[in-house]
């Protein structure tokens, strides 16, 4: 039977909670068990049977406290930092992605969700994952604000990446009608995620525009090219108090690693895992990588050391003849 | 410390913002290990800025001073900018304790005319600078807003770039101002411990410590191209006071972007004849340390550094992070005319008397390029 647990879709074969902790190796006298909301006593967990969709959390209490490095969309909480996106490879493989990516968003154009019939991406995602609607297609603020509605409306939930291109050869994204939609998006109750050039000001117009976070692309999406704007995203991530999610460029596990060293909330990647040899193996290396890149980022980098010359007279001998 | 009669309120969580992270810092509890981290950060944040001004900096002061020096001559190449102070009033309703110009100080009080007002200022534009700041005591009855814009109105024939350093007004009257010509309003909050603050500020408008607080925010918000911060070092914490100087520019610049942003870094002196040592005495090394706190934290910033400081102390300062200087400087009323005496007296002692052309010279033979103004008023 398939619950959510602690947020990820989890199949099961224990039928009560005890069997549930015994399965994923958990003693029942060191943690507190939710189910749908409530807190399940102890004495119950035998007692307590499951059932499909059931929405399990295991709360767990470790030496000293377990940190929990969790970031927010809104009033969404996440623990997983690798936005995965859904195109370019077939639906079969897109479950053993999202698990080896331990992925708890992914995107979808909206194009694909809504074909119905035979072959609809809905029916390939995975329960729990959030899905991350995108508007890929529209042209400007009001086409963006369309397909978003639209996408509430079938049942996609109020998440909406926008996505405005106005140039079909780069599919750059229109910062002035990307800030437009999210204006009008985020005051609809949207949590809005704007995919946009990384330019500061923009960047200030959707966060003032409402935005639950700003997407700045690294390189024109699907180069696999990397952090060609690099100094300009470092800009917003040290201005802008919102999560920083790094889209388009990203070609391979290092540069989401390098992504995330710099302080960025999260990465978003779909054209690297998805044109790679084995998808799921590649899914889990960027996974892997946007690990490392984010403890990296706790621990401090270390030290560069300054190998310029030194001058031979310090600035501060003057203090010396302070009366 | 509450607001008084026809004193502005305006909406901002600044102040709250500034008070809360400043009771916060704790700076014994920075160490060698995230100073050394500080400095060799690419991008300095508030908490690089919060291990910089610790202690535990103080034994890598030299290099913080190589490090503002870089992002000095970064941001504004070997470029030193020049400017005087003009006092056209010293009248003041305030009762400060530790300022000259305090209005239980039996001194001689005066205001300029309108033409004495500009014969100074033709003096001064005589010594070739293109920049003033126009100050006054703090007294709304003796220097009036529209007093002070005719004298705005009347600089602005005589130079390119003119800040205020007067009593805070409301967002309107800084609008006003500006509509006369001045661009840079500087504030000194003297000190951001509000207790401290209630104690050293006994009567006057300059009691509202909130009402001052937002006096930048209105100004940019009246449309002031810029807007200056201080707290005048060792009042109080002064670890503390310089910290929270520090974010409440960051915030300000933060909400207002296109706002720019000044620091002076003005000191009580300890009295170095004094056997106790006292930590919390600003000594030149802190002062420094407090200098290149501010370069490496916001790196764009105007530093200025005043003629409180002596000659040898500006002079290297200026080759190291500050980025402006006074010079033939009068803190006394309507000094500057040959032959005149000084028609009020002076608000402190100055220890760097130094004329326009010998304080151009000292930069010059520093190597750096003293520059009157850049700026074209639009």
């Amino acid at each position: 039977m398939n619950i959510t647990l602690n947020g990820k879709s989890y199949g099961t074969r224990a039928e009560h909670v005890a069997g549930l902790l015994r399965e994923k190796n958990h003693r029942p006298e060191l943690v507190a068990v939710e189910v749908n909301g409530e807190i399940i006593a102890k004495e119950s967990y035998e007692a307590y049977q499951l059932k499909e969709g059931d929405v399990v959390e295991i709360l767990t209490f470790m030496g000293g406290g377990e940190e929990k490095d969790t970031w927010r969309l809104g009033e969404h909480e996440f623990s997983s930092r690798f936005i995965l996106g859904s195109g370019k490879y077939s639906l079969e493989l897109i479950s053993a992605a999202v698990e080896q990516a331990g992925a708890q968003i992914i995107t979808l154009a909206l194009r694909r969700a809504n074909q119905g019939g035979i072959a609809n991406i809905m029916d390939y995602i995975p329960e729990g994952v959030t899905l991350l609607p995108n508007t890929s297609g529209a042209r400007n603020a009001e086409e963006a604000v369309r397909i978003a509605r639209l996408s509430r409306e079938i049942g996609c939930g109020d998440f909406v990446k926008i996505e405005i291109m106005r140039d079909s050869k780069y599919l750059l994204p229109d910062n002035q009608e990307t800030i437009r939609a999210t204006e009008i998006l985020s005051k609809e109750g949207f949590v809005v995620m704007p995919y946009m050039y990384p330019d500061l000001n923009a960047a200030r117009d959707l966060r003032d525009g409402g935005a639950a976070c700003i997407m700045p692309l690294g390189a024109p999406i699907g180069s696999n090219k990397g952090l060609c704007t690099k100094e300009f995203i470092q800009i917003l991530i040290d201005e802008i108090d919102l999560p920083i999610i790094v889209d388009a460029g990203i070609g391979c596990p290092s540069q989401a690693c390098e992504a995330m060293e710099m302080g960025a909330a999260a990465v978003m990647s779909n054209t690297a895992v998805a044109t790679a040899g084995d998808i799921p193996l590649m899914a889990e290396a960027m996974r892997q990588a946007v690990e490392a890149g984010r403890k990296a980022y706790l621990a401090g980098m270390g030290r560069v050391l300054f190998k310029g010359a030194s001058p031979s007279s310090p600035l501060t001998g003057f203090l010396r003849e302070e009366n | 410390m509450a607001y008084q009669e026809g004193m502005e309120r305006i909406d901002t969580d600044i102040p709250r913002k500034v008070i809360k992270r400043m009771e916060a810092y704790d700076y014994h509890a920075y160490t060698e290990k995230e100073v050394k981290a500080a400095l060799a950060k690419e991008n300095c944040g508030m908490e690089e800025f919060e291990a910089l001004l610790s202690p535990a900096a103080e034994k890598f002061l030299e290099e913080m001073a190589q490090k503002a020096r870089g992002e000095t001559r970064k941001h504004f190449g070997n470029s030193v900018y020049m400017f005087t102070p003009l006092y056209i009033a010293n009248y003041c309703e305030n009762y400060c304790i530790y300022c000259g110009f305090n209005c239980h100080n039996n001194i001689k009080r005066a205001r300029l005319k309108p033409q004495e007002v500009e014969e100074e200022m033709k003096a001064v534009s005589a010594s070739g600078l293109e920049e003033i700041l126009i100050l006054t005591g703090e007294s709304r009855k003796m220097s009036d807003v529209e007093y002070i814009g005719e004298a705005v109105k009347m600089a602005r024939k005589y130079f390119k770039v003119i800040g205020l350093e007067i009593y805070p007004v409301n967002t309107e009257e800084y609008a006003y101002l500006h509509g006369c010509g001045a661009d840079y309003v500087t504030v000194f909050q003297e000190t951001y411990d509000s207790d401290k603050y209630e104690r050293l500020h006994l009567s006057g408008h300059k009691r509202s410590f909130p009402y001052r607080i937002n006096a930048q925010e209105r100004a940019i918000r009246g449309g002031m191209r810029g807007v200056g911060f201080g707290a005048l070092l060792g009042l109080s914490d002064f670890r503390k006071d310089a910290l929270a100087a520090g974010y409440h520019a960051y915030l300000l610049q933060q909400k207002y972007p296109h706002a720019e942003i000044a620091f002076s870094c003005p000191r009580l002196r300890p009295i170095l004849t004094n056997e106790k040592i006292n930590p919390g005495d600003v000594h030149e090394a802190q002062l420094l340390q407090v200098v290149c706190a501010y370069r490496i934290f916001m790196p764009f910033a105007s530093i200025t550094i005043s003629t409180r400081e002596c000659e040898r102390v500006r002079d290297n300062l200026i080759g190291i992070a500050a980025t402006k200087i006074s010079a033939g400087v009068s803190v006394g009323i309507g000094e500057h005319l040959e032959g005149e005496d000084s028609k009020g007296d002076e608000q402190f002692e100055i220890s760097d008397g130094r004329s326009v052309e010998e304080v151009f010279h000292a930069i010059e033979q520093a190597g750096m390029q003293p520059v009157m103004s850049d700026y074209v008023y639009v």
